[in-house]
């Protein structure tokens, strides 16, 4: 097996992001003021009561989907937990479809059928937010064995935050797919809660990626505020997946500055802590990065800021006049076969 | 042309035309390959379509069934073995969580054409944790459908439906029926999911039933018989969606209804077959509808425990005589 990489976590390495060209560059930055003002917005049109229902940000996280999708190559999966507008974002769901969505409303990705917590969009293979902590690591394992068996050269990212890696279903889905070399990146976004319960609270085990090394699965600590460090853990991890060496496991380091969800006023942590986080904003850091090194001027920075708000407030729009599904519509979509027969008395 | 054959090899039959037909059906599940099965249903299997799809897994019932649901929505068509029931338990968030749940949550985006089977219900002294029935609880939740059959020549036409079906679907089987023989057509056939057969055609008193209990009802029926009471006995077959259809028609041409249901009594399938006849028989009744359950309690290991817990065809004559008010 390769050689597992042990890596204090937090560490910060200096930024092989000076390597990268305008266009990446550019490309992670109106990714991730994408997912940002989407869900800036969100949470103004939840505090209006126009979106319902669980509701959990990913503010602050934005640099893992950016890099995830700089990295991967068109074929690969991706299915993630509830915390999902973000990766959905990153897959190419339209905010205009991703706002409907959260209203509710059936031009949503899923048509009002699954709200916050359940976007899927088969096109770009993303098999979904689930709603079960920990559920969709033997599901992304699942899809990964479907690529083996169809013997493609994709890979599944399997995503679970730190307190879905407590569940028994990782144990058992990280030692299938070991035993049978499976093509599944396995990503533990840790942002340091499950809901109000700390890392360290949860397990002895308090450095995430050491979890693989009982199952003498490839793992490393990465970096989740700078979108290149991102980039480059999962093009190494993708590269060791292709070659058929099977799973490989990153725990990526990164933190919410909103609570769990928006009703969590988030009291387990201190201001520092977050105001600590926030100084690493992956979004500053970029756009500080790009205009210090001449990458691109002010003016165009400013015109994706423009670009972005515009899809936004074209999305709210979108979403205002967009109408609620019928009430019949809860009829359909539960079987594929067409004349089932439901008790309606 | 039909031969006589197991339950255990009829259900084989349909797996291995199955799998010749169709390359992205697979089987997986505890010792399924290189055991031939617990129950041997899969023997054989491994030596026709290999490791890559007879597969073998460790104890985890939970992962190995999530990943069965990550394949389906990936496009193949998995058969997730489980030893019993009793042990897919540990595995229901993903069949209800997830494989139920899957059509519906993307809007129809990702469908799950996934069949879980295994042996299901009471096999001797086996005492509390091995001898539950599982049908109910399946059977309750919408985005599934449920089969529960015994007789060889159907078993083995509702497995090749529920393979070749794109909704996911539990298959309910018996640990101690694997050996029970009947005649199965030679040839290719499917059995259409959702329609139940009459095993034996009556007209004073209707006796609806599914699985092993189908047995215990043709025998009580037997019995009746001897003593002038016709009795029709339908099995099932499938759970969901039910066919009320036939037991409506049955109830109307026999005027009285027993059901004999393996199940704890409580939120069951007989108190749904219950519920249905007398909504849509109503005037048709003669006598309350009647129900023969298991016992409302865990069953415990001694024999005398087994025979108190289980319907039997003393305890459904008995059900019969009370609705056809015959006091001898």
């Amino acid at each position: 097996m390769d050689t597992v990489v042990e890596k204090k976590p937090g560490t910060k390495k200096k930024s092989a992001a000076s390597a990268y060209g305008k266009e990446q560059y550019l490309f992670w930055y109106e990714l991730m003021l994408r997912i940002r003002r989407f869900e800036e917005r969100a949470l103004m049109m939840y505090g209006q009561q126009k979106i319902r229902g669980f509701c959990h940000v990913y503010i602050g996280q934005e640099a893992v989907s950016a890099g995830l999708e700089s990295a991967l190559i068109p074929g690969d999966g991706i299915v993630t937990a509830y915390r999902q507008h973000g990766i959905a974002l990153g897959r190419g769901v339209s905010c205009r479809a991703a706002m409907a969505e959260l209203y509710g409303k059936e031009t949503g990705i899923v048509k009002g059928k699954g709200g916050s917590m359940h976007f899927f969009y088969a096109a770009n293979k993303y098999f979904g937010g689930n709603g079960i902590v920990g559920a969709q690591i033997p599901i992304g394992t699942g899809i990964a064995f479907a690529e083996k068996y169809k013997g493609t050269n994709n890979l599944c990212v399997t995503m679970f935050g730190d307190g879905a890696a407590r569940q028994g279903a990782l144990y058992e889905s990280f030692n299938m797919a070991m035993t049978w070399k499976l093509p599944v990146l396995y990503i533990c976004e840790n942002n340091g809660y499950a809901m109000g319960t700390s890392v360290e609270r949860t397990s002895n085990v308090e450095e995430m990626w050491k979890i693989g090394l009982s199952f003498e699965m490839p793992s490393k600590s990465v970096d989740g505020m700078d979108p290149a460090a991102v980039h480059e853990a999962i093009q190494e991890a993708a590269a060791h997946i292709r070659a058929g060496h099977g799973p490989y496991y990153l725990e990526i380091k990164t933190y919410r500055y909103k609570g769990h969800s928006v009703s969590d006023p988030a009291k387990y942590r201190s201001k520092d802590e977050v105001q600590q986080y926030m100084d690493l904003d992956p979004i500053k850091t970029v756009e500080d990065l790009v205009l210090s090194k001449k990458l691109a001027s002010e003016a165009e920075i400013q015109a994706i800021k423009d670009r972005i708000k515009e899809e936004i407030d074209d999305a709210v729009q979108f979403a205002e006049n967009s109408a609620y599904p019928d009430g019949k519509e809860l009829f359909t979509d539960n079987y594929i076969q067409a004349d089932y027969p439901y008790i309606t008395d | 042309m039909s031969r006589e054959l197991t339950l255990r090899d009829a259900l084989r039959e349909a797996l291995l035309e199955e799998m010749r037909r169709d390359e992205t059906v697979f089987l997986m599940g505890e010792e399924v390959a290189q055991y031939d099965g617990a129950y041997k249903v899969s023997k054989g299997l491994l030596e026709e379509f290999g490791e890559k799809r007879v597969i073998d897994t460790p104890i985890a019932e939970l992962g190995f069934a999530g990943i069965g649901v990550g394949a389906a929505m990936n496009g193949l068509r998995p058969v997730i073995e489980f030893m019993t029931w009793n042990f897919a338990v540990l595995a229901f968030d993903q069949i209800v969580n997830n494989a139920a749940k899957t059509l519906t949550q993307s809007a129809g985006q990702f469908k799950c054409p996934i069949v879980f089977r295994g042996p299901s219900g009471a096999a001797g002294q086996l005492a509390q944790q091995h001898s539950q029935t599982f049908e109910s609880w399946l059977g309750n939740v919408p985005g599934l459908k449920v089969i529960s059959c015994i007789d060889p020549a159907d078993a083995k036409g509702l497995l090749k439906a529920a393979i070749r079906d794109d909704d996911p679907i539990c298959i309910m089987e018996s640990e101690i029926l694997y050996g029970h023989k009947g005649m199965v057509p030679d040839g290719e056939y499917l059995v259409p999911i959702g329609k139940a057969a009459i095993r034996r055609e009556g007209t004073d008193v209707t006796l609806v039933t599914y699985n092993k209990m189908v047995l215990v009802a043709l025998d009580a029926a037997a019995e009746l018989a001897k003593e002038g009471i016709s009795a029709e006995v339908i099995d099932l077959r499938t759970i969901r969606p039910m066919d009320y259809a036939t037991i409506i028609e049955s109830v109307k041409k026999t005027n009285r209804i027993v059901v004999i249901d393996e199940s704890w009594p409580f939120a069951g399938i007989s108190a749904e077959v219950a519920y249905a006849v007398q909504k849509h028989a109503f005037d048709h009744l003669d006598a309350p509808v009647i129900r023969v359950n298991s016992a409302d309690t865990s069953l415990g290991y001694a024999p005398t425990f087994v025979e108190e817990f289980l319907p039997n065809p003393t305890k459904v004559i008995k059900a019969v005589k009370e609705v056809m008010y015959v006091t001898r």
